[in-house]
């Protein structure tokens, strides 16, 4: 029988070292909400009613949850090789350009069994093109995927609104820019409401991740480089591949996000569709320290603080972004490693087994 | 084309070049300090929101300023704890301050979403405004475009010729050795960063009270991650930013006159030649800039590190 403690004492120690920080940021959000008078206790029984005690609310995080699993293993993967992959939201728009464009292609009267591959190879397509060329410059040393990656994000932006507004746009629409509907064959089918099949994908996405860093020798590799890149390369690790391997995975699967948000969602293409479904999957695996297990359960959590902010500012007037403040703070304090968790694991799985020892 | 068009473009360049420009000015010392703060759009928010608000209650453009000079400094502050004591990852840190800054701005800065302003206005220089050509781009400006230059000049000696730039600049090549040496490297590292604040909130400032004459969300649409490019593209240099930061004005500019005059070219198109012309100048410029880069940086920029 394989002894559960040490697992049991690793999910003890980070789920109260989280639960500090969220406790810790509450009470800071609380101080900014109280200086612009706002009551923070309105504001988190706002936060928590349309949530968690609310039927819509509560699958509006699911759906929440779906593009970022994509965005948040967009940002991870790469960083298991030490990378900065900020091009998540470039990458998702790009992606849900590339689906959009094989279905006004395609039309609207392909089955639904051609439709939903077709549109997830080219969504991961795009997603790919849009990383390529940061993965490039940063694989030759010339260029930081950081800096790259971040100015392409304006760059897609601008993209889809140049195809939005002029070749891919409805010219039955007046005023509003947009394409014109996919049609039945395209779109993802729901299993419970506005939650799709994109929450499976993701799903299957997070397991391919898991299982390809802890059980492969890619994944070995990968966390070899991560490691010591200097030492991996003396032992022959071909660290170039790996950059733009590693990039170009991340951007397909941030490219999955804005398919799923379009094919699910949306129905069609509109400038902005992505309310930083990128951004926030960057906070997300950087809460979650990279790891596709927690990325899970942080990824619910964003996309809880998300679906309230949403509401806040129906119910509170106050704008959407409010709720930028208590992720950046409950951020700031895991990447300070204000409890050091690491640490703590350590001498309570010590302390386990000076016990096993004394009663051998 | 026209010289109304050339006129034009150029005293847009001028101004749209401002606020990158002392942006970038800021992260030039904190670089050279040897650290890195991505988040300088954040703090350029945080300066364009607080500047536009207290202009806006009490009248006074000056008060502004000087509002948002000291907002940016004490939000880039937050950085210290993290970064230097706690040697927390400084481009995810950056990337956390952006959104703190934006999120703070968009929540204080909500009520002040439409609101009128008496911001900076152009103020002519007698008689240099009147030489054809040159006097209206170069003399028809607002106050803190006059300040460019200076500010340059004088950001170039603190690192140059005193004592403390030399002993920051020591600290940012090798923080053990700068310490052997009996400088103290943490609370020069803490001055960087203040002085980085103070002028990426002068930038902010610059956006919404002389260029934008208004506050919206997200109103520095990526400047300041512009700005980061152009200390990388300055070769971390304080004299070179100008010259760097009128060819990314020019940009911007170039889209805002072409629309005006309603040109048969896509205005999408034009607005994502900043970002590209960033991208292809640094790739452009990689071998000087690499040689130019503080030691204290390279750590950070090129993990993993492979030879």
């Amino acid at each position: 029988m394989t002894d559960l403690r040490p697992g049991l004492v690793r999910f003890g120690v980070r789920t109260l070292t989280l639960g500090s920080s969220i406790i810790v940021a509450l009470v800071l959000f609380s101080l900014v909400l109280a200086t612009a008078g706002k009551n923070p206790f309105d504001t988190y029984a706002s936060l928590v009613g349309s949530t968690l005690g609310n039927g819509f609310g509560f699958s509006e995080i699911f759906v929440k949850l779906i593009p970022l699993l994509f965005t948040a293993l967009a940002v991870a993967l790469p960083a298991r090789l030490g990378l900065v992959n900020v091009g998540g939201e470039g990458q998702l728009n790009v992606g849900a350009l590339g689906a959009a464009v094989a279905a006004l292609t395609l039309g609207p009267h392909v089955p639904l069994w051609v439709g939903i591959p077709v549109s997830v190879v080219f969504g991961m397509l795009g997603g790919a093109l849009w990383a390529l060329v940061p993965a490039w410059l940063r694989a030759r040393g010339w260029l930081n995927e950081t800096i790259s990656t971040l100015l392409l994000n304006y760059v897609a932006l601008r993209l889809v609104d140049f195809f939005v507004y002029g070749p891919l746009r409805d010219p039955g629409s007046a005023n509003v820019p947009q394409t014109v509907e996919f049609g039945a064959g395209w779109l993802w089918p729901g299993l419970v409401g506005r939650i799709h099949i994109g929450l499976l994908l993701g799903l299957a996405a997070l397991a391919v991740v898991a299982v390809v860093l802890n059980r492969t020798r890619w994944g070995f590799e990968i966390r070899a480089i991560g490691g010591n890149a200097l030492a991996a390369q003396r032992h022959g690790l071909p660290l170039s591949r790996y950059i733009v391997l590693v990039l170009l995975a991340g951007g397909a699967l941030a490219g999955l996000a804005g398919t799923g948000e379009i094919m699910a969602i949306q129905g069609r293409l509109r400038p902005h569709f992505s309310p930083d479904y990128g951004y926030m999957g960057f906070l997300v695996a950087w809460l979650a320290g990279h790891k596709p297990l927690r990325i899970l359960i942080l990824g619910f959590l964003v996309a809880l603080v998300a679906t309230g902010g949403d509401s806040l500012q129906l119910d509170q007037g106050l704008p959407s972004a409010t709720v930028n403040i208590f992720m950046a703070l409950i951020l700031f304090m895991v990447l300070a490693d204000t409890w050091r968790p690491d640490r703590l694991e350590e001498r309570w799985l010590a302390r386990l087994g000076a016990r096993e020892g004394g009663a051998a | 084309m026209s010289t109304g068009f050339v006129e034009g473009w150029l005293a847009g360049t001028i101004q749209a070049s401002a606020p990158i420009f002392y942006a970038a000015l800021g992260e030039t010392v904190v670089e050279r300090s040897g650290l890195i703060n991505l988040g300088v759009e954040g703090t350029m928010l945080v300066g364009a929101s607080s500047s536009f608000a207290v202009t806006s209650l009490t009248g006074s453009p000056v008060a502004g300023l000087a509002t948002g000079a000291l907002a940016g400094a004490l939000f880039n502050l937050i950085l210290a704890p993290l970064v230097l004591w706690r040697r927390a990852n400084q481009l995810a840190c950056g990337l956390a301050l952006m959104f703190l800054g934006a999120g703070l701005s968009a929540f204080y800065g909500q009520s002040f979403v439409g609101a009128p302003v008496n911001g900076f206005d152009v103020v002519p220089i007698p008689f240099l405004e009147t030489i054809p050509f040159a006097g209206p781009i170069l003399f028809q400006q607002d106050a803190l475009v006059y300040f460019m230059a200076p500010s340059a000049v004088l950001v170039w000696w603190l690192l140059a010729r005193t004592r403390w730039g030399l002993q920051l600049r020591a600290v940012g090549e090798d923080r053990l050795v700068a310490f052997a040496a009996g400088t103290r490297p943490h609370l020069l590292r803490v001055q960087a960063l203040l002085l980085g604040g103070l002028f990426a909130g002068v930038a902010g400032a610059h956006l919404s009270l002389a260029i934008a004459h208004s506050w919206t969300e997200g109103l520095t649409a990526g400047r300041g991650f512009i700005a980061v490019s152009l200390v990388i593209f300055a070769a971390w240099s304080p004299l070179r930013v100008l010259p760097g930061a009128l060819l990314f004005g020019g940009a911007l500019a170039l889209q805002i006159q072409l629309q005006a005059r309603g040109a048969a070219v896509s205005p999408f198109l034009l607005d994502m030649l900043p970002y590209l012309m960033t991208l292809v100048v640094l790739v452009l410029l990689r071998k000087s800039s690499r040689g130019r880069m503080p030691e204290g940086l390279k750590e950070v920029f090129e993990s993993p590190k492979g030879s």
